[in-house]
């Protein structure tokens, strides 16, 4: 059995923080599931060893993905499609209503007209239950006639998937983007964490981690528009992510051509040992829930030049803090 | 989707429609509402409209809906005009013995959803059904109670000499 020093240790070499900082009691749950995390670790190194025999194989195949993704990095806002949405929330609503017994509270917290930047923590890997629900939840919420952008890794968008998200209002995430999206009134989801948030392992599920990254504030500050905090909780449930695999994502030189910081190492339904999680995978029924916070005017809470390490730290705390609540209101992971 | 839930009240006709004709009743007796808020200048009547959700599974579901039929002491009928398609009726019999017959109808889907749009009524249905149920339930109570407070009321007032 792993203890949880070792599950310290084995988040802190895959680069996250200290993995005991969370709810200790979940921890101690967890532990059945250490040995798992233990053999997928040991696992996932030898698959490195191979990966990095296969590099150079790999980089023909990877710049031609490559240039499919700046191909699709153009963001055309009139692709989100009301008509598509309509008629497809019913299939959301079933699958988030039966399968993840979706929750969303005091949606009332986002601003009832104009340009607003939700900010959320992101869960669930490649398959991330949080976005199908909160989507689902602003669409019913305030109708299919506002517009909302959802802003999404480019990888995502130059899958094949991508053609089923664009019409949600799903567009590259790029700084571009998010301006023409704020600037023409709608309101944009973001997820400042990104990859690598929405990989970090099982037992750090409890952790707001945007990685240190900030562009999310100058953003909201350059638009003028409030940030509204969108905490969610139980996406890191639906398998089981052991670790970000940072150094095999390196070792493949991803980031340099995909932006991607991760290749993340995961146990889950139907492949067993996942190492990619490209092509996604069948999320565990976890209870999803949702909560919207009341918004943060930057400019006015902190004034129009404000220091931006002092707003990154307030809002990450307002948010971790939220984050906590919903994990003590939690009994057991999966079930809620 | 049509559901159709009916209670028996003992009360005028009159005092029941003056309940559910005030849109600042709803939040308080419609199991489900989390929003009912008059939109536009008329706050009843035809033409009246409101911004109303409903939780039903993972979301709360509604839009804008507005009065489309006013027939006073008889029959209140609504339908949408944004978001999820539905119509919706209050029908109010007087008795013989001058209770109330109250009929909540109310009908929902997505146009064009195919069968996932009917999946989705299929299971929305036992939760809405739920909510008419205990709507009208917490309909009786509180008109009766407002009867019995207006028959304190005029017990109290002085016989005329």
């Amino acid at each position: 059995m792993a203890d949880q020093t070792t599950f310290a240790g084995r988040a802190k070499r895959n680069g996250g923080p200290d993995a005991v900082s969370g709810n200790g009691a979940v921890h101690g749950r967890l532990t059945s599931l250490g040995e798992l995390a233990r053999i997928g670790g040991d696992l996932a190194r030898a698959g490195g060893g191979l990966a990095r025999a296969g590099q150079s194989a790999a980089g023909g195949l990877a710049g031609r993905v490559a240039r499919r993704v700046q191909r699709s990095l153009t963001a055309d806002l009139d692709d989100r499609d009301p008509d598509y949405i309509r008629e497809n929330l019913p299939l959301t609503w079933l699958l988030t209503t039966l399968w993840f017994r979706g929750e969303v509270r005091n949606m009332g917290n986002v601003p009832e007209e104009g340009a607003a930047l939700l900010v959320g923590n992101h869960s669930g890997g490649n398959v991330p239950p949080d976005t199908f629900l909160f989507t689902l939840a602003f669409y019913t919420y305030f109708g299919v006639q506002r517009a909302f952008y959802q802003l999404a890794h480019n990888l995502v968008l130059a899958f094949p998937v991508g053609r089923i998200l664009r019409p949600y209002g799903t567009v590259p995430a790029s700084p571009e983007n998010s301006e023409r999206a704020l600037d023409s009134g709608a309101a944009v989801l973001v997820y400042p964490g990104g990859d690598w948030e929405v990989h970090r392992p099982t037992w750090e599920r409890h952790t707001v981690d945007f990685a240190g990254r900030k562009g999310f504030i100058r953003l909201a500050l350059k638009a003028g528009v409030p940030i509204v905090p969108v905490v969610s909780i139980g996406g890191q449930e639906t398998a089981l992510f052991l670790s970000r695999g940072a150094w095999l994502a390196q070792a493949l030189g991803l980031d340099r051509r995909f932006r991607l910081k991760v290749l993340p190492i995961s146990i889950a339904v139907p492949w067993g040992l996942n190492v990619g999680d490209l092509v996604g995978h069948i999320p565990l029924p976890s209870k999803i829930t949702i909560e919207v916070l009341p918004p943060i005017d930057v400019a006015e809470e902190f004034g129009p030049d404000p220091d931006l390490d002092e707003v990154y730290d307030h809002v990450t705390t307002v948010m971790q803090n939220a984050l906590d609540t919903l994990a003590a209101e939690r009994r057991l992971p999966l079930i809620g | 989707m049509r559901l159709n839930e009916s209670i028996v009240i003992s009360a005028p006709r009159r005092l029941v429609w003056d309940y559910v004709t005030e849109p600042s009743n709803y939040l308080h007796f419609m199991s489900g509402i989390t929003r009912w808020e008059v939109d536009g200048e008329r706050r009843t009547g035809l033409g009246a409209r409101y911004r109303m959700l409903i939780r039903v599974g993972s979301a709360e579901v509604g839009g804008l809906i507005e009065v489309v039929e006013w027939d006073p002491d008889c029959d209140m009928a609504w339908s949408s005009v944004l978001g999820v398609d539905q119509r919706g009726r209050w029908r109010i019999r007087e008795l013989p013995d001058g209770r109330a017959r109250v009929e909540l109808r109310f009908a929902y889907g997505v146009a064009g959803a195919g069968i996932t749009g009917w999946l989705a009524e299929l299971v929305a249905a036992p939760q809405l059904r739920g909510h008419l149920r205990r709507s009208l339930r917490q309909l009786k109570r509180q008109v009766e109670l407002e009867r019995m407070r207006a028959e304190a009321e005029r017990r109290r007032q002085p016989a005329p000499a």
